[in-house]
């Protein structure tokens, strides 16, 4: 295992550029996630630390190692692809045993590693299978396993849990997880998925058109999202387009007067607001409003309504689901407000 | 129209496509066996004499080894020329990808004989040229038939290449193969129906071509099916059906033996 540093890595095609400037620094035993919209650069980014693709600037560095430009073959890392990529005239055993074969490994020790790495995944009682005769979840631990059985330097795992449906997800997840750490592997991994991201990351990094747009925690990327971006593809959020009129006034383009961060820079601005900062009924919040119910939602654990607080205006806010009748129902007359702290104003100031 | 009709119908449709093909080459078999030298009907009574004949055939027999010899080498130099442009076709982004795939198909539209007079025209002007004696050589006929070998290969590889998945080569490169071991290990074995199919295919065609070969042997160098047509200018016993059965025989059991190894309906 070893730590991973990209420094200022670009990547482009003629005129296009699909990862700009991108730096990170993964310490050794980090589980790190790439978060972002397809197009976002995201697995171009991985691509590069695999070395498939060639970066047109910067440097990618393992181990202390410099291996911007070494090719694939020559670099030691585990990588897990989306289709799962096994070799399909191989056995589940030879599958595995395949990096340690180019390794050259003798035969005895890479058939009892490769038999360790299916041990680690439960599924040393399929080695003689071919991998058509498995499912989607086995192939895809299959495929963890061979990345695994190398010992590499870092894990790539490029959107491992897309092929697979909901409930295989869930358990592959877990296996990917727990390995990760029991093991103390530097991992790097690239979803589109935000739950996904957000169970299995330390750290998370939103991507979007190719660059870097916030770098942190869980808590991080949903509490103090670095922009409006963020603030929308991590978790919900209502956008209210307007300005900062005055120091902790923020007016919307419909007329509504909101109490803000005083800090806020005047000028064109959005105000983001998490569905569940938001009350109903409110006792004494710093924004208080009343709107009209226009749609309910059912969601289990929350309720959720949109609110029209303006003809061009209208909020999204969950509310607990405490059984019983709900509190409010569609084109019921309702108070809602959020405290100060909630709404998350991002400049649009040029 | 009722159900059983209509299958009855479509049944009868297929049995007599069939029967089409297969009325020649059914014809071809019997007569191989008639007794009498001027095939008329009904048979005279049966023989086994005209395949007797055959090894006594020097035109036959030294025009079946130049064909086998000819298909063979053609075949493998197609093969050799047909991976690379089918890995260049399915694999890059080739600007012009479209003509490049039409124009090594070319060869099977391009009718036989304007084929074999190309050559013919080409090689003779290479051999004034250099003076190397092409026309007529075993070499000028294998370039020939390599073009006829091509289209098929190229076609049935593609075809493999197609369904095969790209990132497996890149996950055999990230556990550490080279490019090369990742073709021998990965890429080969993965279009190996489509190899066997195009190689079988292709020396099929080979074998049997007429029009390019006869514009291209020499003089006491024929091959089978130039020395079928060149018996028949003369003759018209059983023996070229005592041949053409042989021949029937040779190809329905290479197509036998390679559907063993690869099913050839899954290919084709």
């Amino acid at each position: 295992m070893a730590r991973l540093e990209l420094s200022g890595l670009s990547k482009t095609y003629g005129a296009v550029t699909t990862v700009r400037d991108v730096s990170l620094d993964v310490p050794d035993g980090e589980f790190l996630v790439l978060l972002g919209p397809s197009g976002c650069g995201k697995t171009t980014t991985l691509r590069m630390v695999a070395g498939f693709v060639d970066p047109s600037a910067g440097r990618v560095t393992l181990g202390g190692e410099d291996i911007t430009h070494r090719p694939p073959w020559r670099r030691n890392t585990g990588m897990v692809f989306q289709n799962y990529a096994l070799f399909p005239h191989m056995s589940v055993a030879e599958n595995v045993a395949f990096g340690l074969e180019m390794r050259k490994v003798p035969k005895p020790e890479r058939e009892q590693r490769a038999l360790a790495a299916l041990g680690l995944v439960r599924l040393s009682q399929y080695a003689a299978r071919l991998p058509r005769q498995l499912s989607g979840g086995q192939q895809q631990r299959v495929a963890l396993a061979r990345a695994l059985a190398i010992r590499p330097d870092v894990l790539l795992l490029d959107e491992p849990l897309s092929n697979l449906d909901a409930k295989l997800r869930e358990e592959v997840r877990v296996e990917i997880r727990q390995l990760q750490k029991q093991l103390g592997l530097t991992a790097v991994m690239v979803t589109h998925d935000q739950e996904e991201a957000l169970t299995m990351a330390d750290r998370l990094v939103v991507m979007a058109e190719g660059a870097i747009r916030q770098v942190g925690s869980q808590q991080d990327l949903y509490e103090r999202p670095a922009d409006r971006f963020v603030a929308g593809f991590v978790g919900r959020s209502t956008f209210l387009q307007g300005r900062v009129a005055e120091p902790g006034v923020f007016q919307t383009e419909g007329g509504l007067r909101l109490a803000c961060d005083p800090a806020a820079r005047s000028g064109p601005a959005v105000m983001a607001v998490r569905p569940e900062a938001i009350h109903l009924h409110p006792g004494a919040e710093d924004n208080s409003l009343s709107g009209t119910v226009e749609f309910t939602s059912y969601l289990g654990p929350v309720l959720e309504l949109h609110v029209r607080l303006s003809p061009t205006e209208r909020v999204v806010l969950h509310m607990p689901n405490r059984g019983g009748t709900p509190a409010a129902g569609l084109g019921e007359s309702v108070t809602i407000g959020w405290p100060r702290a909630a709404g998350m104003v991002f400049s649009e100031a040029a | 129209m009722p159900r059983h009709l209509r299958r009855w119908a479509l049944n009868g449709a297929a049995g007599l496509g069939l029967g089409f093909i297969l009325l020649p080459l059914l014809l071809v078999m019997w007569l191989a066996f008639f007794r009498q030298e001027i095939p008329s009907f009904p048979p005279e009574g049966y023989s086994l004499k005209w395949f007797a004949e055959i090894p006594g055939n020097r035109a036959f027999t030294s025009g079946f080894l130049l064909s086998l010899q000819v298909s063979i080498a053609a075949t493998a130099i197609g093969l050799l020329l047909a991976v690379p442009a089918s890995m260049a076709l399915v694999r890059s982004r080739l600007p012009l990808r479209g003509v490049l795939n039409t124009l090594l198909l070319l060869p099977l539209v391009v009718p036989g004989v304007v084929l074999g007079a190309a050559f013919y025209v080409g090689e003779l002007e290479l051999e004034m040229a250099t003076e190397w004696p092409l026309l007529g050589s075993t070499i000028g006929l294998v370039i020939a038939h390599t073009l006829v070998v091509i289209p098929w290969a190229v076609r049935l590889i593609t075809a493999s290449l197609g369904t095969l998945n790209p990132t497996i080569e890149e996950a055999a490169r990230n556990l550490g193969a080279t490019p090369l071991t990742t073709f021998r290990r990965i890429t080969l074995p993965a279009i190996r129906p489509g190899l066997v199919a195009g190689a079988l295919f292709g020396f099929v065609t080979s074998f049997g071509n007429l029009e390019a070969s006869l514009f291209l042997v020499g003089p006491g160098q024929t091959t089978l099916p130039i020395a079928i047509l060149q018996y028949l200018a003369w003759k018209i016993d059983p023996t070229v059906a005592a041949v053409s059965l042989l021949q029937i025989l040779v190809i329905g059991i290479a197509m036998l033996v390679t559907d063993r190894f690869v099913k050839l309906s899954q290919v084709v």
